[in-house]
């Protein structure tokens, strides 16, 4: 009893967070499906959320496709299958690094930000005083961070892909004495479609978590800078996690 | 004065309840206010102002209870009903609730840009208008928030309040955090907007001198009930020890002071 009690009781207050998350998110969705719609706002987002993400994106794919071709070149090595580097680098950036890591540094970026943003709007009355002027916080503040960000996402990954395969690219050709023309060759004959369509959907989900998470617990938060601190700590870390869960369900669901 | 205050309320609230954190704040509050009156509630911090103004403005929702706007009992409504109803009010925050990422004559114009959808040159002359109303001259237009002073960013959302000529105003302490001058300033504007706009107007502050400036009658909140309410003029002589305390500002008597 003295060990179930508290496990029955943190069990139910997740379950009751992740119902009360799901309810939000089913709002947001509805007020994002539904006229009005506030473009100048979406437009806003998505300079603000996604194009201004593009240097971050860029620069954690680059190292990422580098190190990555080092390591398949250095582990190959052991079977004698070095050559397989151009292949592994692009399937692993395009089916998992590029959008996973993506997703994560977003996580913090964008979703704290949305947290702290909304958070910071809460707790100064700024959302109570948009709905007194007769305009829904949800449709104003949320869909269009939601929409922005599920949007930019997959361009963002799309992005990141080419970035890292230049990175693996970069390095195998300067340093493990690969061949341009073939490296590139063996990279186009081997990636198929499909392994950048799973990129790309999991992009799209981790984009709606990110908006999700930031955008709920920011408008929970309550009780000045504290509160809006912990909402932006809250919106990261459980991005972050349901970035991690959902990507491995879409890749253990994915028809392969 | 007496056949307005015979009149159909413009605001009614009935009983209303209201729990928060496991506290019964509001027990049972009753008011009105009729139209082109102006209303003001004083009582203690912590005491359920703010809240029942938040129930008033439909952005809490009484436990039990009910409110009227202009005879309409507007106690459940939502989504695009309640917004109907939030187009006759006007409400000045207490930290005044600037939008921060806007620049000042969008958020005087917010109503007009996003409720109304009005085209931007037009919500914009209308918020020069209404600034200079509130005598704020065109050159803030373009700035943000954080640029001005506490004063007069209390005349932003004054004049983003009234800009589409609200028939209820709702005021948050207006003159809290203020100097005596600028209060005495805000004091002033309220009253004249009030009287030009020929709105009803609730407001809430525990500054007496703010008070009975600006009310016709004023109500006191204690324990989660209005405890008294009558003219402005009496509030001084009401004969009940507990608006007595307070009106004189005495840490001895029925209520206790908490420190
Ligand atoms: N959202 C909330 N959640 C929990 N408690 C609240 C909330 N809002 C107000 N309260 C509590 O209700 C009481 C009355 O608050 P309020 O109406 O803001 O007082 P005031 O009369 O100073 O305006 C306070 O004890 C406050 O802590
Ligand atoms: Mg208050």
């Amino acid at each position: 009893m003295i060990i179930v009690t508290p496990l029955g009781r943190a069990t139910l207050s997740i379950l009751n967070e992740m119902g009360a998350a799901a309810i939000f998110a089913t709002r947001v969705v509805l007020a994002a499906l539904r006229p009005p719609w506030f473009f100048s706002q979406v437009l806003r987002q998505l300079v603000r959320l996604g194009y201004a993400s593009l240097p971050v994106i860029g620069l954690t794919a680059i190292f990422i496709g580098g190190a990555l071709a080092v390591n398949i070149y250095t582990g190959g090595a052991r079977f004698n299958a070095e050559q397989f580097v151009p292949n592994i680098v692009a399937l692993g950036i395009s089916r998992e690094l590029g959008p996973v890591l993506a997703g994560l540094m977003l996580a913090g970026r964008v979703s704290g930000g949305i947290a702290a943003e909304i958070g910071t709007m809460r707790v100064t009355e700024q959302i109570d005083a948009m709905t007194t002027l007769s305009t829904d916080p949800f449709r104003f503040l949320a869909a269009p961070r939601l929409i922005a960000v599920t949007l930019c996402l997959p361009l963002l990954v799309l992005v990141s892909d080419i970035i890292g395969i230049m990175g693996g690219y970069l390095v195998s050709v300067n340093s493990l004495g690969f061949n341009g023309a073939i490296y590139l060759r063996n990279t186009l004959n081997f990636i198929r479609a499909e392994d950048v369509v799973i990129g790309l959907v999991k992009a799209g989900v981790f984009g709606f978590i990110i908006a999700i998470m930031g955008a709920y617990h920011g408008f929970r938060s309550s009780g000045g800078a504290l509160g809006v601190g912990r909402a932006a700590t809250y919106a990261v870390v459980s991005a972050t996690v349901l970035i991690l869960a959902s990507n491995y369900v879409i890749t253990s669901l994915w028809p392969l | 004065m007496s056949g307005a205050s015979l009149s159909l309320p413009l605001l009614r609230l009935a009983d209303v309840h209201k729990e928060l954190g496991g506290r019964a704040v509001l027990r049972g509050v009753d008011l009105e206010v009729a139209p082109g009156r102006s209303l003001v509630v004083i009582g203690g911090s912590g005491v359920g102002k703010s809240v029942t103004l938040k129930c008033a403005l439909g952005l809490m929702r009484p436990d039990s209870g009910r409110i009227w706007v202009a005879g309409r009992d507007v106690t459940g409504l939502r989504g695009s009903q309640r917004q109907a109803v939030n187009a006759k009010f006007g409400m000045l925050f207490q930290g005044g609730a600037l939008f921060d990422s806007l620049r000042i004559w969008e958020n005087v114009a917010f109503r007009l840009l996003y409720a109304q959808k009005q085209r931007r040159a037009s919500a914009r002359e209308q918020a020069i208008e209404t600034m200079r109303r509130v005598r704020l001259g065109p050159e803030h237009a373009d700035k943000f928030p954080n640029e001005l002073s506490g004063g007069m960013q209390k005349r932003v959302g004054l004049a983003r309040a009234i800009i589409s000529r609200p028939e209820i105003l709702f005021f948050d302490e207006p003159t809290t955090g203020l100097d005596p001058i600028t209060a005495d300033a805000i004091n002033d504007l309220i009253v004249e907007m009030v009287k030009e706009l020929g709105c009803a107007a609730v407001s809430i502050t525990h500054d007496m001198s703010s008070a009975v400036r600006i009310a016709d009658e004023i109500a006191m909140l204690y324990e989660g009930r209005i405890i008294w309410r009558g003219p402005s003029a009496q509030v001084y002589t009401s004969g009940d020890a507990r608006v007595d305390q307070f009106v004189h500002g005495r840490s001895q008597g029925p209520i206790a002071a908490i420190v």
